[in-house]
């Protein structure tokens, strides 16, 4: 098992090494700088502009600039952002809480809707519940995430005037008012994410559960007179939720990376819009930081996920 | 009328023999407008007192306003203005830090931390327009209670222009000199007469930042000073928190060197989020106070508008936005360049077809229909302010008429029905930023092209290729390989000298200036240049103003470039703030003036 470990840790930097050539290189060969606004502004010289590219060190070859960056992150120093000329993990670290809060909690509402709807609708496969609850699931991952979020805000906040639409970090007071007030911003974000994650997630559970309930051994229990209650918890359920349980696993990443789309409705300051408003100033630094860390979740959690398996299933066994 | 003339009714003005009042209604009789005529009052010394100039301001005590909340769908990512690289940031240092003077919205200066104006009269401006003298306001503190003075001035001077800085504001200190003349006067000089001697501490580039708090982080180090985030300026609110782009928080500043100002307890500017919602906050649901730059479709802000809750304001300043037609060849290389200086347009060359397609290009319609209040037509590329507008460039859309003019040209219909002469064929590739409204007025014209046998190729950019100074890359404005294309260009200060070098031959975009010269369409005369080298030393604000309106008549009497529509800065308040805008200076320029009604 060990040995395992090491072996996939060992496998995981060349990996890593290889993505962030890949980024470095796309974002080197996309087109245009962070001083777009400049550019039409009269006032500012144009010598200032190439000075502060040079300054930036836009103007060197992309394998120094590659190598400059990999030499200081292995350093740990993950450079400054151009816009804000401020260290990223600084950027970063600001955003996480808020990340995690809501995308978090987002996860969460996810499991809760989708597990109990998953496992019902797979032990009653084809009943009016599961025809009820598939169309629901249709309809709430075909919509977007963009259109849902617009659709809650002229409901909720526009029509009936009950939930705010712009997310504050800065809400004054203390105690439950405090409490309340944090959870009346919260619930359109984590809605409009939880119920999209939660509609994939209940078609997936009901898959699993279907195929677990098929099986002999389930038959063999139900024969033994088993309570029908016990049957489809101890026997069922815990079976089938081995391959949901690699599913969240490699879904986990995402709870850090942000939602770009409903972080910005929203105006929630998280990774998500750090993302897109670097990408939008061609802000390389964080651009290259945010993603970089966003690959090593994902393969530390790909990881985490094939643990988990084996220890799940005893019939894995890892040489 | 002859300068003449203008001259003597300016002196009797002077001299009280003739009123305000009376003056401008001669000057309608005439043709100019009435605040043309206050404007050539203004410049020529014979202004009323400068409070016209801003708003009135009310509350008669400072503090009790409770929060005023601010949306920009842009954030802001930091708070030193010397290293602001757009306006938001700009906007959010201008709340903690201020300048010597700013723009008021009608072109003339507003002092700040400046005791007055400089002008002649006061003996601030030297007759020969080689220096000017500030004189400061006496008693500023800064938030941490140390005092302002002319120390502090210098250091922004030598802190801007250090090239290890590496500061965005580093073009209007370069070529001045300034020295100390006691703790509260400071010197600018300049090695030639200097008609547009106020630009360095004035407005988005004079924002001063304090010495005692920088003097260790002026060179290489700049961007480890602690105070780039947590700005001690002079301003009326006081630093509380910020969030890099997310949200950033005031509080008031009790001791602020202005009366009964500011008005609110607190402040904050939210960042983030998108301009429909941002308008929908403030307008519909009243959650803001006040939304920046609302660049929205009219149609949208009118709805919104309907709740009765917040107004829309337009604060016309002089952006415009424009299409140019190259003056050069995109498709020869020569020298293994494109658009060489030394080729010409083999179809634009001749002024029949530049003058067909200004013919038709229906402005009406796309301010109508796409613009709103938030672009209206015009035929000028220098609109404002009102004194350097030039009378002279009408504006015309008649389809019949540009067929006319090609066919007396000799541009004959081929059997595509695309005019063709000698082999050059009226085909044109026409680009622009990826934006909605552009590409709608890309149809107008297209449409209207095709009617006059001139087919146009639609080509769009996305945003921050197009603006982007990248040398590599083909597709920049800057490179302009393309027959004709349209943007917005900005004028942030209230005198043209600066927009007005777009035209001047030795600015010409061309690969050894890495197209980063500022005449983009290439377009070169002999008349322009003169003109515009005789402006730069005019030191008479009337000849000057003709000068400019001379140089606007020249390049858009050309049509290498056709004006199509000014852009205003539209933003969103609710209908008890009152907030002091100027479409020359920065959003928060006069933010001490703000206060809420009823």
């Amino acid at each position: 098992m060990t040995q395992y470990l090491i072996r996939r840790l060992l496998i995981a930097i060349p990996s890593l090494l290889g993505i962030s050539v890949i980024l470095f290189t796309v974002l080197a060969l996309a087109p245009g700088d962070p001083f777009e606004e400049l550019a039409t502004n009269p006032a500012i010289p144009p010598e200032v502009r190439m000075q502060l590219r040079a300054s930036l060190g836009l103007d060197d070859p992309i394998h120094m600039r590659y190598f400059a960056w990999l030499t200081s992150m292995l350093r740990g120093e993950w450079g400054f952002s151009f816009v804000s000329r401020i260290d990223v993990d600084q950027l970063i670290m600001q955003r996480l809480p808020t990340t995690l809060l809501v995308i978090g909690t987002s996860q969460i509402v996810a499991l809760a809707v989708a597990l109990p709807v998953g496992v019902l609708a797979g032990t009653r496969p084809y009943s009016t519940f599961d025809k009820v609850a598939n169309t629901l699931a249709f309809v709430g991952f075909s919509l977007p995430t963009f259109f849902t979020g617009l659709l809650f805000i002229l409901f909720f906040s526009v029509y009936l005037g009950w939930l705010p639409f712009v997310y504050r970090t800065n809400i004054a007071g203390s105690g439950l008012p405090w409490v309340w007030e944090h959870i009346k911003q919260m619930i359109m974000p984590v809605m409009v994410l939880g119920l999209f994650q939660g509609a994939a997630l209940v078609r997936f559970v009901r898959s699993a559960v279907l195929d677990v309930i098929r099986l002999d051994y389930v038959t063999t229990a139900r024969s033994k007179g088993l309570a029908e209650r016990r049957v489809v918890m101890k026997h069922v359920v815990r079976n089938a939720l081995i391959p949901v349980v690699t599913l969240i696993a490699l879904q986990m990443p995402i709870v850090f990376g942000g939602a770009i789309v409903t972080e910005q409705i929203f105006r929630v300051p998280g990774i998500g819009s750090l993302l897109i408003s670097a990408i939008l100033s061609n802000d390389t630094p964080v651009i290259m930081a945010v993603t970089f860390v966003f690959s090593c979740l994902v393969i530390f959690f790909n990881l985490m996920a094939d643990v988990l398996y084996g220890w799940l299933d005893p019939r894995i066994s890892y040489r | 009328m002859t300068e003449d003339d203008l001259r003597q009714l300016i002196g009797r003005v002077k001299r009280g023999s003739l009123s305000r009042r009376g003056f401008i209604r001669r000057m309608a009789a005439v043709g100019l407008t009435a605040p043309m005529a206050t404007q050539i009052l203004a410049v020529a010394g014979a202004a009323p007192a400068m409070a016209q100039s801003v708003p009135a301001y009310r509350p008669t005590r400072a503090g009790g306003g409770g929060a005023l909340k601010i949306l920009y769908w842009q954030a802001s990512t930091l708070l030193n203005p010397h290293f602001a690289v757009g306006t938001t940031n700009q906007d959010s240092s201008r709340v903690f830090y201020e300048p010597l003077a700013g723009w008021a919205a009608d072109g003339t200066l507003h002092p700040i931390l400046a005791a007055e104006i400089p002008s002649v009269d006061n003996g601030g401006l030297s007759a020969d327009g080689r220096s000017v003298t500030w004189k400061l306001k006496r008693g500023v503190k800064w938030h941490d209670g140390q005092d302002f003075s002319a120390d502090d001035v210098i250091f922004n001077y030598e802190y801007a222009r250090n090239p290890a800085v590496a500061s965005t504001s580093s073009g209007s200190y370069r070529d001045v000199n300034v020295t100390k003349v006691d703790d509260h006067t400071v010197k600018v000089e300049f090695a030639q007469p200097n008609p547009f001697w106020a630009d360095a501490f004035v407005a988005s580039v004079g924002m001063l930042i304090p010495k005692h708090l920088f003097k260790d982080f002026a060179g290489s180090n700049a961007r480890d000073a602690p105070t780039n985030l947590r700005p001690v300026g002079t301003g009326p609110y006081k630093f509380t928190s910020f969030a890099p782009g997310d949200l950033l928080r005031g509080e008031r500043n009790e001791n602020y060197h202005l009366p009964n100002r500011p008005f609110f307890d607190t402040m904050e500017i939210k960042g983030g989020g998108d301009a429909v919602s941002a308008a929908r906050a403030v307008l519909q649901t009243a959650d803001y106070d006040y939304a920046w730059n609302l660049q929205v479709e009219d149609e949208i802000l009118k709805r919104l508008e309907a709740a009765g809750r917040g107004k829309v304001n337009v604060i016309e300043g002089g952006a415009i936005e424009f299409i140019q037609l190259n003056a050069t060849d995109p498709t020869r290389e020569v020298d293994g360049e494109r658009a060489h200086i030394s080729t010409e347009h083999p179809a634009f060359r001749d002024p029949a077809v530049r003058r067909a397609i200004a013919l038709l290009l229906d402005r009406k319609s796309i301010e109508e229909f796409i613009y709103g209040r938030g672009g209206p037509a015009t035929g000028n590329f220098l609109n404002n302010p009102p004194r350097f507008r030039s009378p002279n460039m009408p504006m015309e859309f008649n389809v019949d008429r540009a067929n006319q003019v090609l066919d007396q040209a000799g541009w004959v219909r081929g059997r595509d029905g695309v005019r063709a002469k000698d082999g050059v064929r009226l085909r044109f590739v026409y680009q622009t930023s990826v934006n909605a409204p552009r590409q709608r007025t890309q149809q107008i014209l297209q449409q209207a092209a095709r009617r006059a046998g001139i087919e146009l190729e639609l080509k769009s950019v996305t945003a921050s290729v197009f603006f982007s100074s990248d040398v590599a890359n083909p597709d920049t404005f800057g490179k302009f390989f393309a027959d004709m294309q349209m943007y917005t260009t900005t004028m942030p200060q209230a005198d043209p000298q600066r927009f007005m070098n777009q035209y001047v031959s030795w600015e010409v975009s061309q690969k050894a200036n890495s197209w980063q010269g500022r005449n983009i369409v290439r377009w070169r005369s002999a008349d322009y240049d003169a003109a515009f080298r005789a402006a730069e030393g005019e030191l008479d604000v009337v000849k000057r103003a003709a000068l400019f309106i001379r140089m606007n008549d020249l390049i858009v009497g050309s049509n290498h470039v056709i004006p199509v529509v000014m852009r205003p800065t539209v933003s969103g308040s609710l209908n008890t703030l009152r907030p002091a805008i100027s479409g020359w200076d920065l959003t928060m320029w006069l933010l001490s003036d703000w206060y809420r009604e009823g």
